[in-house]
């Protein structure tokens, strides 16, 4: 049984199928890419994935169980986090605060216990400091440690970027959807997202999904790559075989007359 | 910078010895407050407490969660005409009964918060005026409430009533200690809860729902929770407001109090408790005492009565007060949209780096 696999998935806006039967297996611990020209249905598919659309056709399976129909937020109790393609953070909270906003639903305090919360040895108060050390980790991974009490809106566009892949962290997903990561970095910090991701893999034993439009990136850390063109799927197979793919360079190039 | 040894001293209700210092100077001061001033203006800080209740509350669902509320004086209103009735019908000892209807504000807040759903913004903000209005004319009509001729309050009794176990509490300034117990116990429980996960929840919500929903965050539970939450911190401050004033009608709860206490919380600054305890403070001062005398301000006064004998109202002042506070929310949201916590903030800053 495939550890996370989607069937047959479609969706139509209006007159317009704008992601239309595609199919992939993701082997458990693996990166799997996708990757096509602008308006292919890429981000539709992470929207699907993730429960903001509901999707006309197909399932959505994650170790047996079928996420369609869900809400975003039952989604993300499953096991499935994302990043947005353009950011979106807590603005207004700090870098902390977002990342324990990513521990939500690993706590419990609720009203009572969070009004209550008396002194060090109280229920509430020893949570938040057990959920607090997790999220120290995620801070010194990725090495957020300057910015970890400033607000999110005085940060740098990189630095935004990280405190999105942290806070996704921070839910200890089964699967991680990244939706175009290094959008806007410069290649110092496209080297180093590359090595984070490496190592996201490694050490928190996540299968992670990936948008992504750097090649270089996408061809040396992928496992296996899904190329779409207008909703539809052209190939779906190991890097080396996509890039030979006569119809992914007629999408990203062009045909020759 | 102050090193920190422990992740709790991250979340500790004072930030530093300096912090708690203040408070306990403050609340101090607060407790021994009645030694020092008359009688009337105890009466002041009763309402001002009360304001400051409800300003906290009403900020938890604004400024935190980002929803807007015009229908406040309703829930205010529940407050008050529950806790009276159920002493007055139901005999309950006053803690029980200002629980009680804090509770049932509080269902109508998560009512009002099913709507809230799916509305947002000018919309949002008309479905609430909506029902603040239908409370005051509902209550207006209806006998038990006491129709438009308005309700007077029995004896404050702590304990069980017209029995051996009775506790009556009389004067402004026993009242004073009673609402001083309950105000600090609520703002401090407001403070806490925003720090710990329902706070963080809330303010995602507020800056991003979609981004919230996929980190799990549940927005139907916790938009009406914020929603039930705010209407029982106004439903409490209705209960106390009721003893405080000993007679109101429906008319005390009209749609511009729900407007005042909105320019509270834009004032003091939106999404954080001080700010709320601020705006509520300077508020009510400027309309139960400064905007009241405000015939007798030195050369000023005269001519701001036949300024608004001319065009505001033939009665003279009754209407500045609403333009003055207009006035004061308009500066504030062109000048500091943080509103009186921001100025704050910045001057801690400045004396921080003093003389830098």
């Amino acid at each position: 049984m495939a550890h996370f696999k989607v069937e047959n998935l479609g969706i139509s806006f209006g007159g317009i199928r704008a992601v239309d039967n595609v199919s992939f297996e993701v082997k458990k611990n693996s990166i799997f890419s996708i990757i096509g020209p602008n308006g292919s249905g890429k981000t539709t598919i992470f929207n699907m994935i993730s429960g903001i659309y509901k999707p006309d056709s197909g399932r959505v399976v994650l170790e047996g169980e079928d996420m369609v129909g869900l809400r975003p937020d039952m989604i993300a109790r499953k096991g499935i986090a994302r990043t947005f393609q353009n950011i979106q953070l807590f603005g207004n909270a700090t870098v902390m605060d977002n990342l324990m906003l990513g521990r939500h639903i690993h706590m419990k305090t609720g009203i009572i216990g969070g009004a209550f919360m008396w002194g060090k040895w109280s229920g509430t108060a020893r949570e938040e400091v057990k959920n607090r050390e997790i999220v120290e980790h995620i801070v010194d991974f990725l090495e957020l440690q300057s910015v970890r009490d400033q607000f999110v809106s005085s940060l740098p566009y990189g630095k935004r970027k990280l405190v999105e892949l942290g806070r996704a962290l921070a839910l200890e997903p089964k699967v991680l959807l990244l939706d175009e990561p290094s959008a806007g970095m410069n290649t110092e910090e496209k080297d180093d997202l590359r090595i984070w991701i490496k190592d996201i893999q490694e050490d928190y034993q996540v299968t992670i999904l990936l948008i992504e439009h750097d090649m270089n990136m996408v061809m040396g850390i992928s496992d296996r790559i899904l190329a779409i063109n207008q909703g539809v799927e052209i190939i779906e197979d190991v890097p080396s075989e996509v890039q030979k793919h006569p119809d992914v360079i007629a999408a990203y190039l062009g045909e020759e007359e | 910078m102050d090193m920190k040894r422990d992740y709790y001293e991250d979340i500790e209700l004072f930030s530093s010895g300096t912090v708690l210092f203040w408070s306990v100077a403050f609340l101090v001061f607060l407790f021994t407050l009645p030694l020092y001033i008359p009688s009337y203006n105890i009466y002041l800080f009763n309402i001002i407490m009360v304001h400051v209740i409800l300003a906290v509350g009403l900020n938890i669902l604004v400024g935190y969660t980002g929803q807007i509320s015009l229908g406040h004086a309703g829930f205010f209103a529940i407050g008050a005409y529950g806790t009276a009735l159920l002493m007055i019908h139901l005999h309950l000892p006053f803690l029980m009964a200002l629980i009680i209807a804090g509770l049932i504000s509080a269902f109508f807040g998560f009512i009002i918060g099913l709507p809230a759903l799916r509305l947002e913004g000018p919309y949002l903000a008309i479905a609430t005026l909506g029902f603040g209005l239908t409370i005051m004319h509902i209550i207006g009509h209806w006998d038990i409430f006491g129709g438009r001729m308005g309700i007077s309050t029995p004896p404050l009794d702590l304990g069980l009533q017209n029995s051996p176990y009775s506790f009556v509490i009389e004067g402004d300034v026993k009242i004073y200690y009673l609402i001083l117990v309950i105000t600090v116990l609520m703002v401090v429980c407001a403070r806490n809860l925003m720090r710990t996960r329902v706070g963080r929840a809330f303010v995602a919500i507020r800056d991003d729902d979609i981004a919230a929903e996929v980190m799990g965050v549940n927005l139907t539970i916790f938009k009406t929770m914020s929603f039930a939450l705010s209407a029982f911190y106004a439903g409490v401050a209705g209960g106390l407001y009721g003893f405080v004033v000993s007679f109101f009608d429906p008319f005390t709860f009209n749609l511009i109090l729900s407007i005042v206490f909105l320019v509270m919380v834009v004032v003091g600054g939106l999404g954080s408790i001080l700010g709320a305890v601020m705006g509520a403070t300077l508020i009510t001062y400027l309309q139960f005492d400064l905007l009241k005398n405000v015939e007798e301000l030195p050369y000023m006064g005269e001519i701001l009565v036949q300024f608004s004998r001319k065009w505001l109202t033939v009665i003279g002042l009754a209407n500045f007060g609403s333009v003055a506070l207009g006035l004061i929310m308009l500066g504030i949201v062109i000048f500091e949209p943080l509103g009186m916590f921001g100025i704050w903030i910045r001057m801690k800053k400045y004396w921080k780096t003093w003389p830098f």
